[in-house]
């Protein structure tokens, strides 16, 4: 295996921004590049994430490019996936030799359309999709399994949603109606635009980019069924084995950022991935309180990567997740000192 | 794996080939930065274009980048309402919603006075053996009552009765020809 390194990372998330993706991603690709000194015709391949369904357009990440610039003609590539996912396959073209520095970007813009309805559009689109259940519902039904089989409690929601700052305090989580029983508001994501971009090298080229290379000591990512009706929703096997494959446990974890946009999606991730259930202040889950589709994952890998550079964790870990219910998951070991 | 029993009641039936399950949604998209300033201006009957911080081209309409670098646009300036063909296409396919649109209309490729990129536009007033690359066309505008912030402000390009500017400078051979014109000097 070739060793790879996150060098430098740069993102913004706003409730609702008013640029176009274009306008949004420039100063962040500018950011990443300058911080490294590199122009885009010193990166041997660009990776982004996005969705059309946020765009409400086709293709709309070809026009994205516009804010790479593509001139001369650069090696692309894109992922209708979170932007984590584009960073496993620049991983890879890394790992065949040929490439020796990646762009990594994502972005979303949920704030045009009703992102609870544009959620459905992604499942099954015979028997479920039709029926448009928003996605907070579908949620609910896992928050319910989780309840009525003893896996968590209302209080340690209410405790995650605290921790997480969508709520000051138990009183002011209980005072919430219901959205989607058993879910409040503060057990759901607070959506945000934004956006992340981040620079991968190889071991020798990294060190000279940075003086202290993020360096991905292991990455694996892992996909459950489509249909929830065929999984038992308490759990997710997926992050499990992700976790194991990267190599989470092998060693002491100093920073753990989590993708989980709902409190009962930390309960599961916590369990799967072998982390406390009670999180200790390292152990981050920014997305309840501003998830930004297809960029929250790449966030968690932009952010575990910087409390390496800053000093702040020698072994940090990042998961990100896409689909329904915890469906896909991505998690990534990243490690500082020598490569 | 087994192998699927389908039950009697469906036996010999014709497949199904397809399902119809419509969906509908909805988006308040802003048009972003730029645009949102073109948009103003336009409804004003004024076309704006950003220039380029690299290297000062105008690009018409603005999109608040220069895509050829990756870099932000801030600058605007004000073009005139007219220019010449950059390049046509005689069109025997109706637009959907354009009843009034005789066929074959022409699509061409309009390049403002002083613009270093075209846009697409609808040239009318000429019939279509007469119209070519370089042919001067200006802008015929929907009454002032009806003008908005929309694309839909210039009903149709028309010529204008002066002379062309030669093939070699026409759309985006002006930029080969521009730029030695420079190195000339």
């Amino acid at each position: 295996m070739r060793k790879v390194a996150v060098v430098a990372a740069a993102s913004r998330q706003e409730e609702k921004m008013l640029d176009t993706e274009v306008e949004m991603m420039i100063p962040l690709i500018t950011k990443v590049r300058e911080s490294v000194g590199l122009q885009q015709t010193d990166i041997d391949f660009t990776c982004s994430g996005s969705s059309d369904f946020l765009a409400g357009q086709a293709f709309s990440f070809v026009m994205t490019l516009d804010a790479v610039g593509p001139n001369p003609p650069i090696v692309e590539s894109h992922v209708e996936m979170d932007g984590a996912w584009a960073l496993y396959e620049a991983w890879v073209k890394l790992q065949m030799g040929k490439s020796e520095t990646a762009l990594v970007y994502s972005y979303g813009k949920p704030s045009p359309g009703s992102i609870r309805d544009v959620l459905a559009t992604q499942l099954d689109p015979y028997y479920v999709a039709p029926l448009w259940p928003d996605a907070h519902s579908v949620a609910a039904l896992q928050a319910r399994l989780l309840l009525e089989g003893g896996h968590t409690t209302i209080e340690q929601l209410a405790d995650y949603a605290v921790r997480a700052g969508r709520v000051s305090d138990h009183e002011e989580y209980f005072s919430q109606p219901f959205i989607a029983d058993p879910l409040r508001d503060a057990d759901c994501p607070s959506y945000a635009d934004g956006g992340v971009a981040v620079i991968l090298a190889t071991e020798g080229v990294a060190e000279k980019l940075s003086d202290n290379p993020a360096w991905i000591t292991g990455i694996d990512h892992r996909i459950d069924a489509h249909h929830f009706g065929v999984r038992d929703l308490t759990m997710a096997p997926s992050v499990r084995l992700a976790a194991k494959n990267a190599g989470v446990s092998d060693a002491a974890v100093d920073v753990a950022e989590l993708h989980a946009a709902y409190t009962t999606h930390e309960v599961i991730i916590r369990r799967e991935m072998g982390l406390s259930v009670r999180p200790n202040a390292k152990q981050r889950s920014y997305p309840l309180a501003a998830d930004t589709l297809m960029a929250s994952g790449l966030l968690r890998i932009a952010e575990a990567s910087r409390a390496i550079w800053e000093g702040g964790a020698q072994r940090a870990v990042a998961h990100a997740t896409a689909g329904h219910l915890l469906q896909q998951n991505l998690v990534c070991v990243l490690e500082g000192g020598q490569p | 794996m087994s192998e699927i029993i389908i039950p009697e009641i469906l036996q010999g039936k014709e497949p199904v080939q397809s399902v119809r399950t419509p969906i509908r949604m909805e988006y308040t998209f802003t048009p972003g930065v730029a645009a949102q300033a073109y948009l103003r201006e336009f409804g004003k009957k004024k076309i704006l274009a950003n220039v380029s911080p690299v290297d000062g081209a105008i690009l018409v309409p603005p999109r608040g980048a220069d895509p050829r670098h990756g870099v932000l646009c801030e600058e605007f300036v004000e073009l005139p309402h007219q220019g010449h063909v950059g390049s046509f296409c005689i069109t025997n396919v109706p637009i959907p919603g354009r009843k009034d649109l005789d066929l074959p209309y022409i699509s061409a490729w309009i390049f403002l006075d002083g613009a270093d990129i075209g846009f697409l536009n609808l040239v009318s007033e000429c019939p279509p053996e007469d119209c070519r690359i370089g042919m001067r066309v200006e802008a015929v505008w929907k009454p002032d009552d009806e003008i908005g912030m929309t694309a839909e402000n210039i009903l149709y390009w028309r010529p204008n009765g002066e002379p062309d500017i030669p093939f070699d400078q026409a759309g985006v051979r002006g930029w080969r020809y521009r730029a030695s014109e420079n190195s000339d000097a």
